[in-house]
């Protein structure tokens, strides 16, 4: 039995795909488990997904090596919101605004806001609301 | 026995002072007693780091040649307030870029400001200087644009007319949709309960009735030294108290000043509050000198003692109704939920513990060391029997004097 994988990832679709099955056929054909954390389709009709994908190892690699050979671009999410160490001063006003649980404060003494990015789902809100501009976003 | 400053300042010289946190001293009084912990420790440090818009700087740039007697003035495209002598500005934390959207394009970002222009000064950074003026025969220049960076300038320091407020307001929101405020982004139907004091470490919290902290106080003030020199804008001594003299709502606040080139960014902060504006979060340490077994009991205080008022912004504060909604302690807070009306409220801070914590400790081994002595009040602020409220703005429609 091979180990289930999963992975956070952005996925850009150019105009010219987003008319094209292709979520559904990632699911046929590779097996894989498709989440969608967040869809989004911009003016131009280009479209950004957010995705969670899991399945086992190989078929997963194949899947993404299928969104490749189509030309779609992704990222994992983890890539997408980063933090500024220098800028955060672990003040938690973002704790209250991120809805995945991705900011966070564990440890109620040291009072540190973690920043889990296995759980960032990529949808901005943190970026605006950091009164310290410590979150960037890099679709 | 009780002690004088004078006392504690030889042993700070002989850097043999015992000196605790406001953090540490809390179990430390728990196992000796107030007694003992009275005679053992010397100071206290308390420590706090918020957005605070009562903030600004005054800076002396030095003529140009022909000289100017800089009538409007702009840093980095920020208003600075020029009606002073010739070269002397204030630049305040909330002013605005004068191109800049604000609201208009809701909720704005409000990304640079007066704050964000005092950091780069902080930083070392070259922040251009444009200036404009109507001309005199002892000042004949009428524009000017040039490069000016800390270093260069004869005075900048910091007066910040209200900083280190005594408590505060806890905000939620009861509406429907989301609400901008200077606390913060506010979720509908109570989504989020924010507020913004470091509690057990905050300054004010530790001495209660201002009985060492006053006019001509030496303080961590940014990174450098600092003095209090007035009462705040707002004090308000004469607020609800519980029975150790905490005040459970917003009270007591300082007037505060210091040298900007002594300051570090680490900080000083610029901060953009979305909906809201720009403001400036300050970084104060003041130390509590340990007299006697009185001021052991005012720095024993805890987050579970210290209550914060909760208020509805989508309604009774910009209404100025002032109803509390319920009144939450500083340990549920900083345990992230409270309960507010029967309902679990995730609860978030703006100012930061982390770095509060931080400065009460840099303030204790500057103590420690012996590179910071304390200094006498040489007046007080106003306190309970001052009888000194907050008064609210009544609108008139017709001149009072006349009648």
């Amino acid at each position: 039995m091979k180990r289930v994988v999963s992975k956070n990832i952005i996925l850009h679709y150019p105009k010219e795909h987003a008319e094209k099955p292709i979520i559904s056929n990632l699911i046929k054909r590779y097996d894989i488990t498709v989440n969608i954390i967040r869809a989004r389709i911009g003016q131009d009709e280009e479209g950004t997904l957010v995705i969670e994908v899991s399945g086992k190892g190989d078929n997963l690699e194949a899947g993404l090596n299928y969104l490749k050979d189509l030309g779609l671009t992704f990222k994992p999410v983890s890539l997408v919101v980063l933090r500024s160490d220098d800028r955060c001063t672990h003040c938690s006003a973002c704790t209250v605004i991120c809805p995945s649980g991705a900011l966070i404060v564990e440890d109620r003494h040291a009072m540190e806001v973690k920043f889990i990015q296995d759980k960032c789902i990529a949808c901005g809100l943190c970026v605006p609301a950091c009164p310290y501009g410590a979150m960037e976003m890099h679709e | 026995m009780a002690k004088t400053i004078k006392e504690i300042n030889e042993r700070i010289k002989k850097k043999k002072a015992v000196v605790l946190t406001a953090e540490e001293i809390i179990p430390y009084i728990e196992e000796k007693g107030c007694r003992k912990a009275a005679a053992e420790v010397d100071v206290v440090t308390t420590g706090t780091f918020s957005p605070m818009c009562s903030s600004g700087a005054f800076l002396n740039f030095g003529h140009p040649s022909p000289r100017m007697k800089m009538q409007k003035v702009w840093l980095n495209g920020v208003a600075a307030y020029g009606a002073l002598a010739a070269c002397d500005v204030y630049i305040g934390a909330t002013q605005i870029p004068d191109e800049d959207p604000a609201n208009k394009i809701y909720p704005g970002r409000f990304e640079y400001g007066g704050a964000h222009v005092i950091e780069d000064l902080i930083a070392g950074k070259d922040v251009l200087l444009r200036a404009t003026s109507y001309g005199t025969d002892c000042y004949p220049r009428r524009e000017l644009e040039t490069y000016i960076r800390l270093e260069d300038l004869n005075q900048a320091f910091l007066l910040n007319p209200r900083n280190a407020y005594q408590n505060y307001n806890v905000a939620v929101n009861l509406s429907s949709k989301v609400i901008y405020t200077y606390l913060g982004v506010l979720q509908p139907n109570m989504g989020n309960a924010n507020f913004s004091s470091a509690g057990q470490l905050s300054p004010l919290l530790n001495d209660p009735h201002y009985r060492t902290i006053g006019i001509g106080t030496r303080i961590f003030f940014g990174g450098g030294i600092g003095y209090v020199i007035w009462e705040g804008t707002q004090h308000n001594p004469c607020t609800e108290r519980t029975e150790n003299g905490v005040p459970s709502e917003g009270a007591g606040t300082l007037c505060l000043i210091g040298d900007m080139k002594g300051m570090s960014t680490h900080y000083i902060r610029g901060v953009s509050m979305m909906g809201y504006g720009a403001s400036l979060a300050v970084g104060i340490g003041i130390p509590i000198p340990i007299l006697d077994e009185e001021m052991i009991e005012h720095v024993g205080v805890r987050d579970e003692d210290i209550y914060a008022p909760v208020i509805d912004y989508s309604s009774a504060y910009p209404e100025r109704k002032g109803e509390i909604i319920a009144k939450v302690s500083y340990q549920d807070l900083r345990n992230g939920t409270v309960h507010i009306r029967g309902k679990k409220v995730p609860a978030a801070s703006l100012s930061s513990y982390p770095r509060a914590r931080e400065i009460a400790g840099i303030l204790k081994s500057w103590i420690q060391t012996g590179a910071f002595e304390l200094t006498e009040k040489i007046a007080p602020l106003p306190g309970v029997e001052s009888g000194q409220t907050f008064k609210p703005l009544q609108i008139k429609k017709e001149r009072g004097d006349l009648k």
